[in-house]
């Protein structure tokens, strides 16, 4: 009997270990390891964080799903890997500490014969001065909704200033990226709006100023390099869509920007141009940038590898080429396509927590120095998808032994869906839907775009977001591997 | 006033383009976005078909 150890019980992790589980029945083990008891559907944390839907709406309890797939759960969080063993042990392991109220804090070392890191992103909220607590926990000056319980905050200050508007005070609402180096513009931009919206629901539109803050060297860059769509017969670019929608919604944006520092009630900002200034606010969501969750490696001999191992990001590395040149020569083939470590071939990393081999994003920096550029996203598609390749591989790594063909998922030959709400109601509410192929722009195979416009379009309206609500319902029926999970696509 | 004046009366906004009280009205209107649900779901398929 084999034990496959997954780190991460995220989008990626929790479809790797349940596919794997599935696949591999009782003939071997698997291990999820992760420091939450609950798994979050992380999409509709917009929602909470506008009070409209609640915490329990989007979480549930991971033991009982784990207990039916017959996966050993630990709640905790890894710390460190053996990927070689150490002195007292010839089988490469994972050290974990744990979080489980009663034994948090306790270690335990777990062996294994295949891992898979899928530990998603740190927030890194302290890149930022002022942004974070200085331990690593977001600061008091703004609002987040990257978990869900950041998103049930978030909420509670959304109503005192809505209060605070019907009581004839105005208040200024500043949302968007807070550091030159973030990704996930695409979770702003939905806030930004839904905050929109609930403010025209409350009718208190007219007192509130909104404004977009963001390291995108133009609106609707998401990261991805904006991308061209069809919409409504023409091939538009995104930075088109993206303004048309805030000009129709009245919302200001502040582009290219670093946010250098946060202070109660303000940020400081650099701009592209190496200008720098100050915009005040009453309510900022500022996501945080990312990085590795800071997992460490050792050889056999107890030496540091974590350099070895990991990109200086903290991400992990796998088969990407990681060689650094000028923008010109990126290419879609530098993208990893089996998320195997090179170093150590029974170790893959799915979803955020792989290291990219560059932005897609054109990288910009600001006169003084300071790299302004959105990095790559990785949003739920991809994640899944990629999290179901490696298990597939590793399955057959297990079962057929170890020449057996990897499976493949390229970012640069996937697509991806996004439905990014606008506002949530059934008869009133909007999204963008949007669908973009592949998901790294391949300037050989389209030299213009870089994207194949049949299959790159998006729209706004009522019908994304019903696709958006359904969506809510569809991926936790499918987590809760309820009866029929596997045929739901990622 | 149309939504449209004031929309394009800030500088910032006025080099991008606005839908209309029609446009506007389409995207809510029921029959037309269950058609439209109905293609995007094709599309998305298509897509989704694609990447795995
Ligand atoms: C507000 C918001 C809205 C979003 N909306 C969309 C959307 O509409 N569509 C879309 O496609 N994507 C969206 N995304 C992105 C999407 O959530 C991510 O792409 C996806 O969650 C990435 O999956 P992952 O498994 O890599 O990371 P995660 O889902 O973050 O999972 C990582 C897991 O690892 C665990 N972990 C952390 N540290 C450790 C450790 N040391 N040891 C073990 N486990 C650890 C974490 O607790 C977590 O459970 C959104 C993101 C945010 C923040």
């Amino acid at each position: 009997m084999a034990r496959l150890v997954v780190l991460g019980g995220g989008v990626a992790g929790h479809t790797t270990a349940t596919f794997a589980a599935k696949w591999l029945g009782s003939q071997h083990e698997v291990v999820v390891v992760t420091p939450n008891s609950k798994w979050n559907w992380i999409p509709s944390n917009i929602w909470v964080g506008v009070g409209q839907m609640t915490k329990e709406e989007v979480t549930f309890d991971l033991a009982p799903v784990y207990a039916k797939a017959g996966i050993t759960f630990h709640q905790a969080k890894a710390v460190s890997i053996n990927p070689e063993g150490s002195d007292s042990s010839e089988k490469p392991f994972v050290t974990i500490e744990y979080t489980e109220e009663g034994k948090a804090g306790e270690t335990e070392v777990v062996e294994y014969d295949y891992l898979v890191n899928a530990t998603g992103p740190k927030l890194n909220f302290d890149a930022t001065p002022g942004l974070g607590d200085g331990n690593g926990q977001m600061g008091d000056n703004t609002v987040s909704v990257c978990t869900a319980d950041h998103a049930v905050h978030a909420s509670h200050k959304l109503a005192e200033a809505i209060e605070k508007m019907k009581g004839g005070t105005r208040q200024k609402f500043l949302i968007g990226t807070g550091h030159g180096m973030c990704t996930c513009q695409g979770a702003a931009f939905e806030y930004i709006f839904n905050i929109e919206n609930e403010l025209r629901k409350s009718g208190v539109r007219d007192m509130a100023d909104i404004k977009w803050i963001s390291n995108e060297s133009f609106l609707g860059d998401f990261g991805m390099g904006g991308l061209h769509m069809k919409v409504g017969g023409y091939v538009v670019s995104s930075k088109l869509f993206a303004e048309s929608l805030y000009a129709e919604r009245s919302i200001d944006w502040l582009i290219g920007a670093h946010t250098s520092k946060v202070e109660n009630g303000k940020v400081e900002y650099e701009l592209l141009d190496g200008s720098k200034g100050e915009e005040e606010f009453d309510f900022a969501m500022l996501i945080p940038p990312f990085a590795g969750v800071g997992l460490k490696a050792y050889d056999k001999a107890g030496e540091d590898i974590t350099g070895t191992v990991f990109a200086p990001n903290g991400f992990m590395k796998v088969d990407a080429d990681y060689t650094a040149k000028p923008y010109a020569e990126w290419k879609a083939s530098d993208w990893p396509r089996t998320y195997q470590n090179p170093t150590y071939s029974n170790m893959f990393a799915a979803g955020i927590a792989f290291a990219p081999p560059h932005l897609i994003s054109k990288p910009m920096k600001s006169p003084n120095g300071t790299p302004i550029n959105p990095t790559p996203p990785r949003t739920g598609m991809p994640s899944g998808i990629i999290g179901k390749a490696v298990a597939h591989s590793v399955c057959d790594l297990m079962t057929k032994g170890e020449n057996a063909h990897l499976h493949e998922a390229s970012m640069a030959e996937m697509g991806a869906a996004c439905v990014a709400s606008a506002g949530k109601g059934v008869f009133t509410g909007t999204a963008a839907a949007m669908t973009v192929y592949p998901v790294v722009p391949d300037f050989e195979k389209y030299p213009g775009t870089g994207r194949d416009t049949d299959y790159t379009f998006g729209e706004i309206g009522l019908a994304g977001h019903w696709i958006k609500h359904i969506l809510h319902f569809l991926f936790i029926y499918k987590a809760k591997l309820n009866p029929g999970w596997t045929l739901i696509p990622e | 006033m149309k939504e449209e004046e004031l929309n394009f009366e800030k500088e910032q906004f006025s080099l991008t383009m606005i839908p209309g009280k029609f446009a506007r009205s389409m995207r809510t209107c029921v029959i037309w976005q269950f058609i439209r649900f109905v293609i995007i779901n094709v599309k998305m398929i298509i897509v989704v078909g694609k990447s795995h």
